[in-house]
């Protein structure tokens, strides 16, 4: 099965690391993905270079942000290839932005069929 | 049975089905052609030829039934040799107490699959609508094929915590049944069946031990734990008449304690606190030293208020009351309760009311209303 695990930071904690730090954090993200069964993933920019597109009478409504207000922001992703909840759940809890108090949102891809 | 073919079939829902279609080609066949020689590998040989038959009728399923025909031994409906059935009973609790679940599925889960009860009894023992617990079993079925939810035995690493859920899960039946009065009263026998089954199942973990040690000592003071014309007057253990007491049973768990001497978990120091009160005298001091070892494992605020009884009744009220407002607990009733008894002990009625009022307030069920009134009533 395959599934997405969607990494969810906490504001702020990366940029408190030091340089050197956040490089070496930025090493063990791409290594984690040559882990067998890695299909791919991104990691995302910050949620102040974000937009946010709606519709609004038929065009697109366009704003800055959504701004860190929660506790909580989308961060990245990877796409994994495991056997099991279980498997997927053992790689969740290697990414490292759960022991700097994010979590992985552990989420089945859905197949063609099934 | 149940447990054979959702291990050989990886879907509850066709594992039901298939065992309920082998149950009415049993209940067709057998009075006419007799029991066979034995009826579990059977009833598990018919059900898996008749879920084989309806993959095969399911043409989206085709890749599934290549697979299941695979390994498919298919011998005759007959002839099949009872111990030849793997025992996936294990694997079936672990993966109906899987933590992806919510609690509430996880218990719904265990009684409906591994227990075998009915919907509409689980719905009747949980004080919700049958649909209600239909949705709730159906939901959690989903996620455990959607979400890939194993149905495995956890690796050796990671069985202590998965083990601990389970446990709680037990518990928490056992508790259901425990505390409601009448219709939710069998849970507790379930959850000690359920209890002796992962012991038996379980030989190398001390825990599931523990955990059947403390629901028979607690069990068997069911009938002295209720009186009055109703049957929902509480007892207090002190004022229980230990006659109705059964001591077969506290002789069972205290047989299983006695088997135990490496370090022990929470759920066999509360055994082990459990005997001592069944004890003539308690000795409240040792009571009190085994819920300082549980509170040092735990951390938890509820054990170190249960510890304070204890203390109260070795050291007196005044140590005790020191040891209870300490704790941050205002949204628990007994933390109020236990207040309260400890104010009255110590003279101070006003306050005491006060206490049993909050305790009323936040009391989840009619024993412990009655009770709480009938002590204000007396202040």
């Amino acid at each position: 099965m395959q599934y997405a695990l969607l990494i969810y930071t906490a504001p702020g904690t990366v940029e408190a690391l030091s340089p050197a730090e956040q490089q070496a954090l930025s090493v063990e993200y791409y290594a984690l993905r040559d882990e067998p069964g890695m299909l791919g993933g991104a990691g995302l920019q910050p949620v102040t270079t974000a937009t946010t597109v709606r519709l609004a009478d038929g065009k697109p409504l366009v704003t800055d942000g959504p701004f860190a207000d929660t506790k909580e922001v989308f961060g990245g992703y990877y796409l994994y290839e495991a056997d099991n909840l279980d498997q997927a759940i053992e790689m969740a809890a290697r990414i490292p932005a759960v022991r700097l108090g994010g979590s992985i949102e552990v989420r089945p891809v859905r197949g063609k069929a099934s | 049975m149940l447990a054979a073919l959702v291990g050989f079939l990886g879907d509850f829902d066709l594992a039901e089905e298939s065992a309920a279609e082998a149950f009415a080609v049993a209940a067709r066949r057998w009075p006419a052609e007799g029991v066979p020689f034995s009826p579990v590998a059977w009833l598990v040989t018919t059900a898996r030829n008749r879920a084989i038959d309806r993959l095969r009728r399911d043409r989206v399923l085709a890749a599934k039934l290549r697979l299941l025909a695979a390994t498919m031994p298919d011998p005759a409906e007959a002839e099949v040799d009872e111990t030849e059935i793997p025992d996936e009973r294990l694997e079936l609790i672990f993966t109906c107490c899987h933590p992806a679940l919510a609690a509430d599925a996880q218990v719904a889960l265990t009684l409906r699959a591994v227990a075998g009860l009915a919907t509409e009894d689980i719905a009747l023992a949980f004080l919700v609508p049958a649909e209600t617990m239909k949705r709730r079993l159906t939901r959690a079925k989903t996620k455990i094929r959607d979400a890939g939810i194993p149905f495995s035995v956890p690796a050796p690493d990671r069985l202590p915590d998965r083990l601990a859920v389970v446990l709680a899960v037990v518990y928490l039946i056992f508790n259901q049944g425990y505390s409601v009065p009448g219709e939710a009263g069998h849970l507790a026998r379930e959850a000690i069946r359920l209890g002796r089954v992962l012991a038996g199942l379980l030989p190398g973990e001390t825990e599931p031990l523990g955990l059947l040690a403390l629901m028979l000592l607690h069990d068997a003071r069911r009938a002295a734990r209720l009186s009055g014309p109703d049957g929902q007057d509480l007892v207090l253990l002190a004022d229980q008449d230990r006659s109705l007491w059964d001591w077969r049973q506290i002789g069972e768990a205290r047989e299983i304690l006695g088997l135990i001497v490496e370090s022990r978990g929470p759920y066999l120091i509360q055994a082990a606190i459990a005997s001592l009160q069944a004890a003539d005298p308690i000795d409240w001091r040792q009571v009190a030293a085994l819920y300082e070892e549980l509170a040092g494992l735990t951390g938890s605020p509820v054990v170190r208020l249960n510890g304070a009884v204890a203390v109260a009744e070795a050291d007196g009220p005044g140590a005790a009351l020191a040891i209870v407002d300490a704790l941050d607990l205002a949204q628990y009733p007994y933390w109020h309760s236990t207040r309260a008894e400890l104010l009255r002990r110590l003279g101070r009625t006003g306050e005491a009311r006060s206490a049993y009022g909050s305790a009323l307030a936040l009391a989840g069920t009619e024993p412990e209303r009655r009770f709480l009134q009938q002590r204000i009533a007396d202040c």
